[in-house]
């Protein structure tokens, strides 16, 4: 499953997307996260057949994802991002 | 049909059913499913896996009262001890907080769920607007979530946004729709849904001589390109139903569906009762689950 979170307002798209089939919860984009945007839960909340670890973005981030992840994304010269970097799976990408 | 309890204004009507050919003293697995939602909840009773009855009204100030009430006002009328189900599930925004629940489910996997059940196994697309939020979600042909997005930033685009402008208007809720249409001409969009910003709009054009119907129409069709430009971006497949309140409103699904270019789905049953009735399937496979280990 492709899960989306974050927003869309009058200054753009803002979503982190999880291949969540690809994600095995090992936490690594976790320790790697300088804002705390992601956490690793039991098992995945939109499907309660699933009953392996994987991450979600945290609850309290999604409606300013943004913000939290602006330190990352300097206007000029964007380096790669952590959490992207972080992951072994290729489970994360951003839409901005 | 449904019973219903008359009331006014940007008020919709509550409402209870219950299936006059099921006799729940034959079920073998009954179970519950409730979904508190910022504004409305309804609770579900399926017997078997068959809806057996349901309830739906507005969410008050309170998860767990409102969670009691509605599960009360579906069975009301219906013999049935609560200690009769098996399994209860909560979903919705309020969903940790049903007191009566044995656990709870998002409301992305109990819409999906719930969709593919009202709507049959072709949905593929579901779109769930919502009291505070707007939910997209595709699914496969088992009603499993491939690809979700939801969106509760603000009310522009939300059933909540459209009961303001209804209340603003002093058009009932439910002749939005119908008299959206009744215009000569189809009016430009307001240019923003954002609930402040779209009351002041609509007053400035009552005043310019604008007639209520057209800013109706103005307002719906703003609300349709918003929540078009939500749903796009998780891709849109054939097979596209819509749940929640504001599918309802024909003033916004019809121009809506006018810019996806498709064909909604229909259905008999009342279409807030989605993700209650998913959260109830949810919790009739689990108790199977248990049941056969
Ligand atoms: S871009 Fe930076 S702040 Fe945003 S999720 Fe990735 S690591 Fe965290
Ligand atoms: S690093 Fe990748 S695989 Fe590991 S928890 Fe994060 S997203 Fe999942």
């Amino acid at each position: 499953m492709i899960a989306n979170y974050g927003y869309k307002d009058g200054s753009g798209d803002y979503f982190i997307a999880i291949d969540t089939d690809k994600c095995d919860g090992c936490g690594k984009c976790v320790e790697a996260c300088p804002a705390g945007v992601f956490e690793v839960v039991d098992e995945d909340p939109n499907d309660p057949f699933r009953e392996e670890p994987l991450i979600i973005v945290v609850v309290d981030k999604r409606k300013k994802i943004k913000y939290e992840c602006g330190p990352c994304k300097p206007p000029t010269n964007r380096p790669p991002l952590p959490c992207i970097e972080a992951c072994p799976q290729d489970v994360i990408s951003h839409s901005w | 049909m449904a019973e219903e309890k008359k009331q006014e204004f940007w008020r919709w009507t509550e409402s209870n059913w219950k299936n006059p050919d099921i006799k729940w003293e034959d079920a073998k697995i009954v179970t519950a499913g409730i979904d508190v939602g910022s504004v409305s909840s309804q609770a579900t009773v399926m017997t078997d896996g068959k809806i057996y009855a349901y309830s739906n009204m507005r969410t008050g100030s309170d998860s767990p009262d409102s969670a009691r009430n509605a599960l009360n006002y579906a069975l009301e009328g219906t013999n049935m001890p609560e200690s009769r189900i098996d399994y209860c599930i909560g979903t919705g925004y309020g969903r940790v907080n049903v007191p009566m629940a044995d656990r709870s489910i998002t409301e992305i996997a109990c819409h999906a769920r719930g969709a593919h059940f009202i709507y049959g196994p072709d949905v593929r697309t579901v779109l769930d607007v919502g009291g505070q939020d707007c939910k997209a979600i595709r699914c496969d042909e088992k009603g499993k979530v491939v690809n979700f997005l939801m969106n509760d930033k603000c009310a522009a685009g939300t059933g909540r946004g459209m009961e303001v402008f209804s209340d603003l208007l002093s058009v009932p809720i439910v002749d939005v729709g119908e008299r959206s249409f009744q215009i000569k001409e189809e009016p430009e969009p307001v240019s923003s849904t954002c609930v402040v910003y779209a009351k002041t709009e609509a007053t400035g054009l009552l005043r310019k001589g604008w007639e209520v119907n057209e800013v109706l129409a103005a307002y719906c069709s703003a609300m349709a390109e918003r929540i078009f430009s939500l749903i796009e971006r998780i891709g849109i497949e054939k097979g596209f139903a819509i749940t929640g309140g504001m599918a309802k409103n024909k003033g916004v699904i019809d121009r809506m569906m006018k810019i996806i270019d498709l064909e909604a789905m229909k259905t008999d049953w009342d279409t807030q009762i989605a993700g209650a009735v998913g959260a109830a399937l949810f919790g009739y496979a689990l108790v199977q689950k248990g049941r056969k280990k």
